[in-house]
């Protein structure tokens, strides 16, 4: 790519960088994993998949519980986390996210409990509480599985509804991007947890969200031209390669080594860290393209003089037909055009 | 209340956001083409909104020591140094004299109008001579310096005209622009930045929790988090005082009204005039900015008249406040958690076990 020529006010950003640290990172993936897991679980309660269904509300219940602490950890002043739930706004993806959470996390929670409240030594104590605490389980499960989707994907508005060239920019790309990749990580799990004979759903599963990670991940560093730069150097570039080369295994191992219990799992956490790995570049990528003022000025610029031969273009046409219009008077062009004599 | 334009486009902001018949929207016209750098409003500001120090930094950036806005800077003046002939440039400088300081033409003007005027800025008592005329004079006589800023070689050392007037200083003070369409306060998900009665964009203090969203939105690198307190910072058009009808510090500390404060609709035909006035005598480089209210933020609030292209001072040429594609960013994520739903589903109906 050739240097950029612009200018700049000794070379200093225009934009800030974001605040968020790599708690962001890492929630964009929990709250992908909790996600996916759910409606696993889900497909699992349906389908009669016990060893499926108790995975997929655990690992739900503990990337909700990680998201949760991740999201609290990040702010500035942590314990007024609540006043997030004073307002609910459209225009704030993260106003959106917090009730989005707040939900999936009611439903998924109570899943979770029902499912420890399957436990031989739990249901003991229970008592006759056991049998409705396991019955309110697949109710709740499927309502966490119905919220889930907007969880995997409302991150995606969250990081593109900023000033952040290379963020901004990915708005097309990331919601199918960061969808694929949760289905992926989700796959990870069930193929870790899931025995032999029920492997099925995650491996179709895996096959799926790994394609749409690809797919989105590529899209994004190769056609959005100068801002898709911060994503081709440096660490992004690292971690979305080694995201890209370990999702490609884990799908091989889930397809090819389905049998083996070994080589299911290590697919599976090839998936999971794959999805960590490319949530963390996409995540770097954005931040590394607020540090240098190229980023705002170069693409700005382009759009003005896009703009400005746009304008032109109509000016000319406008021009071009008022022209012609004289010649032939207006109204009358076509119909009864008078002789000139 | 929420009409066609609530998230682009021309828009009185302060209806919009629900207050009936308010006071006219406020705002600030900033000229950089009188700004003599002083740094008056950077002094103001911190002095009556109490902002703490943002540290002591030498920065290397011409008399810029501030670097840029932040949560402990709420205005920043820039100063960009350019090797530029001012006579080509700004014909209201062609008819000074252009010899180097200590030259006898020069002295005789100083000196001409320090007797007529009797003061000296800073300096002078009515009707007497004042040292600063006889030390220009002794000075042009010795060929010497007077009064030089230190450089390596002495001021004026080099004796023509060019050596003295390849330089162009551009000084200008920088602020929130307080948006029509505030990306800052359209993402704040605590409701701590809102939309003043005066159009402007303030955040209060009591409910940020520091989640830092608004830092990332703000299209101009305006706002900031404060490290040592978790929360964040910026310009609040002194709500307090505009509450109390007193002017911004800013503009009140400003000595050369570069700073101009007053209701945007008046502010904006002021601009319109002085941008005239200096086309008229032959300064092409100026031009308003953040003045169209159909740009990417609704127009600014704070806008100003610049002498260069906007990225010389740090301003992005064309920014574009980012909830504008936010209608079309949520309906994709709508699509994709729809793919996502069906291949979930899929996944458990589409094949054996
Ligand atoms: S988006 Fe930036 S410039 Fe606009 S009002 Fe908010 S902080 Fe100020
Ligand atoms: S940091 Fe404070 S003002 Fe900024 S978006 Fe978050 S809650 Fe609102």
């Amino acid at each position: 790519m050739p240097e950029a020529d612009f200018q700049s006010y000794y070379g200093r950003a225009i934009l800030k960088p974001p605040v968020w640290k790599h708690d962001v990172a890492i929630y964009l993936f929990t709250g992908g994993l909790a996600a996916s897991s759910s409606m696993l679980a889900a497909g699992a309660d349906l389908t009669g998949r016990p060893a499926l269904r108790r995975a997929g509300r655990a690992s739900a219940m503990g990337a909700l519980v990680a998201s949760t602490f991740f999201l609290v950890k990040d702010l500035g002043r942590p314990e007024r986390f609540l006043n997030m739930l004073r307002v609910a706004k459209v225009t704030s993806p993260m106003s959106v996210g917090t009730w989005i959470l707040t939900a999936y996390g009611g439903a998924a929670g109570v899943a979770a409990v029902s499912e420890a409240s399957r436990l031989p030594a739990v249901r003991d104590r229970l008592g006759v509480l056991s049998g409705p605490a396991v019955a309110v389980g697949r109710p709740a499960g499927l309502a966490a599985a119905a919220i889930a989707p907007a969880l995997a994907t409302y991150t995606a508005v969250l990081l593109a509804d900023t000033a952040v060239p290379s963020w901004h920019e990915a708005y097309r790309q990331l919601p199918f991007l960061f969808a694929g990749s949760a289905m992926a990580s989700g796959a990870g799990m069930g193929l870790i947890a899931a025995g032999a004979a029920d492997v099925g759903p995650a491996r179709r599963l895996a096959v799926m969200g790994a394609a749409m990670e690809m797919a989105g991940a590529r899209s994004v560093r190769h056609t959005m031209g100068l801002l898709s730069e911060p994503y081709l150097r440096g660490r992004p570039a690292r971690l979305l390669q080694a995201g890209e080369v370990l999702t490609a295994t884990g799908v091989a191992g889930a397809l090819l080594g389905g049998r083996s219990r070994v080589v299911r799992t290590v697919s599976g956490i090839c998936l999971l860290a794959a999805s960590l790995a490319t949530r963390f570049g996409i995540f770097e990528g954005g931040v590394e393209s607020t540090k240098d003022p190229k980023y705002v000025v170069v693409p700005q610029r382009e759009r003005m003089a896009l703009r400005e031969s746009q304008a032109k273009r109509e000016a000319e046409l406008a021009d071009q037909r008022q022209r012609t219009e004289t010649v032939t008077p207006s109204g009358l062009a076509g119909t009864s055009s008078p002789t000139t004599g | 209340m929420v009409s066609r334009n609530s998230l682009s486009g021309p828009l009185d902001p302060a209806p919009d956001a629900g207050y009936v018949d308010p006071p006219p929207r406020k705002g600030f016209f900033t000229d950089t083409s009188v700004c003599i750098g002083c740094k008056a409003c950077e002094v103001a500001c911190k002095e009556w909104n109490g902002v703490p120090s943002d540290g002591l930094n030498l920065l290397g950036m011409s008399f810029d020591n501030t670097g840029m806005l932040g949560a402990d800077s709420w205005r920043h003046v820039a100063f960009i140094e350019q090797a530029r002939p001012i006579g080509a440039q700004s014909a209201p400088f062609a008819d000074l004299p252009t010899g180097p300081s200590g030259s006898a033409a020069a002295a005789a003007v100083v000196e001409a109008g320090v007797v007529a005027t009797g003061h000296a800025p800073g300096l002078g008592t009515r009707g007497k001579q004042e040292p600063v005329a006889d030390a220009a004079a002794d000075s042009a006589e010795s060929a010497t310096a007077f009064l030089g800023m230190p450089t390596a070689t002495l001021p004026g050392a080099g004796g023509d005209v060019a050596a003295r007037t390849d330089l162009r200083w551009l000084m200008a003070s920088d602020v929130c622009k307080h948006c029509t369409h505030a990306a800052c306060l359209d993402v704040c998900p605590t409701g701590s930045l809102f939309r003043t009665e005066f159009g402007t964009v303030v955040v209060q203090q009591d409910i940020c929790n520091g989640c830092g969203y608004c830092v990332s939105a703000c299209p101009y690198g305006v706002i900031d988090k404060r490290e040592t307190d978790g929360r964040a910072w910026k310009c609040t058009l002194c709500y307090d005082r505009l509450k109390g009808d007193m002017e911004p510090a800013c503009a009140k500390a400003c000595p050369t009204e570069s700073i101009q404060f007053g209701d945007l609709d008046e502010l904006r035909e002021r601009a319109d005039r002085r941008l005239e006035q200096l086309h008229g005598s032959g300064v092409q480089e100026a031009r308003l900015y953040g003045h169209d209210e159909n740009d990417g933020v609704g127009g600014d609030g704070a806008f100003f008249l610049l002498l260069d292209e906007p990225e010389v001072y740090g301003l992005p040429p064309d920014p574009i406040v980012s909830t504008k594609d936010l209608p079309d960013m949520w309906r994709r994520a709508g699509l994709a958690a729809a793919v996502m739903a069906v291949g979930v589903v899929s996944a458990f109906v589409g094949g054996r076990r």
